[in-house]
């Protein structure tokens, strides 16, 4: 079976919340068949690596099966949070959009049910990834 | 199974201190419509918000409350009052006698009969009888007699009990300072339906209603637009959310007809799940709420259902948020453009790093470059390789206790106007003292939470 390699945010959307110097943030699947994929493959082990450079002490994944939909925890990632970060977005808001670059494999089979432009085949260059 | 009686209609006009102003218009209009009980709600106290009202007050003892209190209430406090409306909102921040005693005020400018207005009190932890008890709860923590003399307040969440009560007690207006965000929904709830206050499944419905709610145009398209992905139409006059409750604390939400902005299952789970932690477990004064089971329903255009929200009994502590002054926050920005802009950000930015060696580690951003999803440490700015970009705004920022040292910072970035790189132009600078915060939990039968019912003057 062929499969193609999509940005999670054809996949998925999100949102960031924040409580003191903790991060949650929503993955929702764009359609239920797509949902056994983010299962699989949007792990915790792969969220802490796209947050390395935020030093997550913890990640945490919680599944609500019902909704089609995931709430990653992520502990002590915005620099002491909205009154001690540095940040501009010292409530970390903008972080969804940095999951959501997270590349997954989709098959072919479940195209019709990925979000946005086909011309975004190809994973985009991530220039914020640490080497 | 279908209930006999008419839904609890609960209409949402602020998300936060600073909201639109105008939204409650129509709001109102579609509740009045509608017919049959309704509250409407404003949700106006964000976790620094209430720390910053009570820096107001020390200044002057009549405000600390909602800054934007006349403009939220008077366009639609004479339509609610004629229409049995009423209304429940935390904009009484640190000073909710105050703020009563304003819209008793506003009434009577609007030529209005004089509204019965019960004020939410309890909340302040931070008194002196309350010290010990502070203190206790903070534990130990490494500075607390720091954190006991730089104190700006101590505000524990309460619940909807003592909102109900004073629903119940015949309240036009119910003016809190610090409660749970959802118990603004629930305090309606209960003092409407009767349920009891062990309820836990209703109130745990209730209360994820109340969540969806809370931060007004989140859940009808605002924080949600994504231009290809998410589109939404009406932006500029986003409808506000009303949640439509049946006996059993089921709720449909919708919003007015006519205004911009969408509800659909999309728009409601993000919501749902907004600084939820864990899902089977949401924490909140009034019951542990379950939505790990939770459903979504789309019922039609704008109107989705909640099912499956369970319950918990409610913790046996209650959150307090205790806010400091500590320190300052100094920053400053200097734009670059045109040819070779970001090698000339770069290098004023290191031109600041000599400069205020007392000031590190000093953030440093290149907004057009990489500003936000870095960390304060910079292991993000460094690991992006240098590029050509032609538009970069450089912004410093950093802390230090001491304010002599702070307002170095933005000194040092007005100064490279003559003695930094070429054609550095915009400069905007900053210098405010920082809030810090800690969290501790009380048991809650210290924190006697009671309502009073204003007198007539």
């Amino acid at each position: 079976m062929t499969s193609r390699t999509v940005p999670l945010y054809r996949a998925a959307h999100g949102r960031t919340g924040d409580k003191g110097n903790r991060s949650n943030i929503s993955v929702i699947a764009w359609h239920p068949a797509l949902w056994p994929i983010l299962v699989e493959q949007v792990s915790e082990a792969r969220v802490a690596g796209q947050f390395a450079h935020r030093r997550p002490s913890r990640v945490t994944r919680y599944l609500l099966p019902n909704l089609q939909a995931m709430n990653f925890v992520l502990d002590d990632v915005l620099d002491g949070g909205v009154n001690d970060a540095l940040n501009l977005d010292s409530h970390g808001k903008a972080l969804a959009f940095l999951l959501l670059d997270l590349p997954i494999t989709v098959p072919e089979t479940l195209r019709q049910h990925l979000a946005g432009a086909d011309a975004t085949d190809l994973l985009p260059a991530e220039p914020w990834r640490l080497a | 199974m279908p209930s006999v009686t008419a839904p609890l209609r609960i209409g949402c006009a602020a998300g936060f201190s600073g909201d639109r102003t105008d939204a409650a218009s129509p709001v109102v209009d579609a509740l009045v419509a509608a017919g049959g009980p309704s509250f409407l709600i404003f949700e106006t106290l964000a976790e620094r918000t209430l720390a910053l009202a009570q820096l107001v007050r020390r200044t002057d003892p009549e405000h600390g409350y909602e800054p934007l209190l006349d403009e939220l209430l008077r366009p639609v406090l004479a339509c609610c009052l004629a229409n049995r409306i009423r209304i429940v909102s935390n904009f009484g921040a640190a000073n909710p006698r105050g703020a009563a005693r304003r819209i008793a005020a506003l009434a009577v400018e609007l030529g209005l009969a004089a509204p019965r207005i019960a004020v939410v009190e309890g909340d302040d932890v931070g008194a002196a009888v309350q010290r010990p008890l502070l203190r206790d709860a903070l534990g130990a923590s490494a500075d607390l007699d720091g954190v006991m003399e730089t104190m700006v307040c101590a505000n524990a969440y309460l619940g909807a009990d003592a909102i109900a009560d004073a629903l119940v007690a015949g309240a036009d207006i119910v003016v809190t300072g610090r409660v749970a965000d959802p118990s603004l929904t629930v305090g309606p709830a209960l003092a409407h339906f009767g349920w009891r206050r062990d309820d836990w499944d209703r109130i745990a419905r209730a209360t994820m209603a109340g969540h969806l709610l809370e931060c007004g145009a989140q859940v009808t398209g605002g924080y949600y637009a994504d231009p290809g992905y998410k589109d939404v139409a009406g932006m500029a006059t986003l409808g506000y959310p009303i949640a439509e409750l049946d006996a059993e604390g089921h709720c449909t939400l919708t919003k007015p007809a006519g205004t911009g902005g969408t509800i659909d299952v999309h728009t409601v789970k993000e919501q749902l799940l907004y600084e939820v932690h864990d899902p089977a477990a949401y924490l909140t004064p009034d019951v542990v709420a379950d939505l790990s089971e939770a459903r979504v329903v789309e019922l039609g255009p704008d109107r989705v259902r909640i099912e499956g929200v369970r319950g918990h009994p409610r913790p046996a502590t209650l959150k307090v948020n205790v806010f400091c002054e500590q320190g300052w926050l100094a920053e400053g920005e200097i734009s670059y453009a045109g040819p070779r802009a970001e090698a000339r950000a770069r290098l004023a930015a290191q031109v600041l790093r000599e400069r205020l060696a007392a000031l590190a580690p000093l953030r440093v951003d290149l907004i057009g470059v990489a500003s936000i999803l870095g960390d304060d440490g910079g292991a993000w700015l460094s690991a992006q390789p240098r590029g050509d970009a032609r538009d970069v705004r450089l912004r410093v920022a950093a802390l230090h206790d001491d304010k002599s040292i702070a307002e170095r910072l933005p000194r040092e970035v007005t100064a490279l106007y003559t003695c930094g790189p070429a054609g550095g132009g915009g400069v905007r600078t900053g210098l405010r003292q920082r809030l810090s915060t800690r969290s501790c939990f009380i048991p809650r039968d210290r924190v006697p939470a009671r309502f009073a019912m204003m007198e007539v003057a």
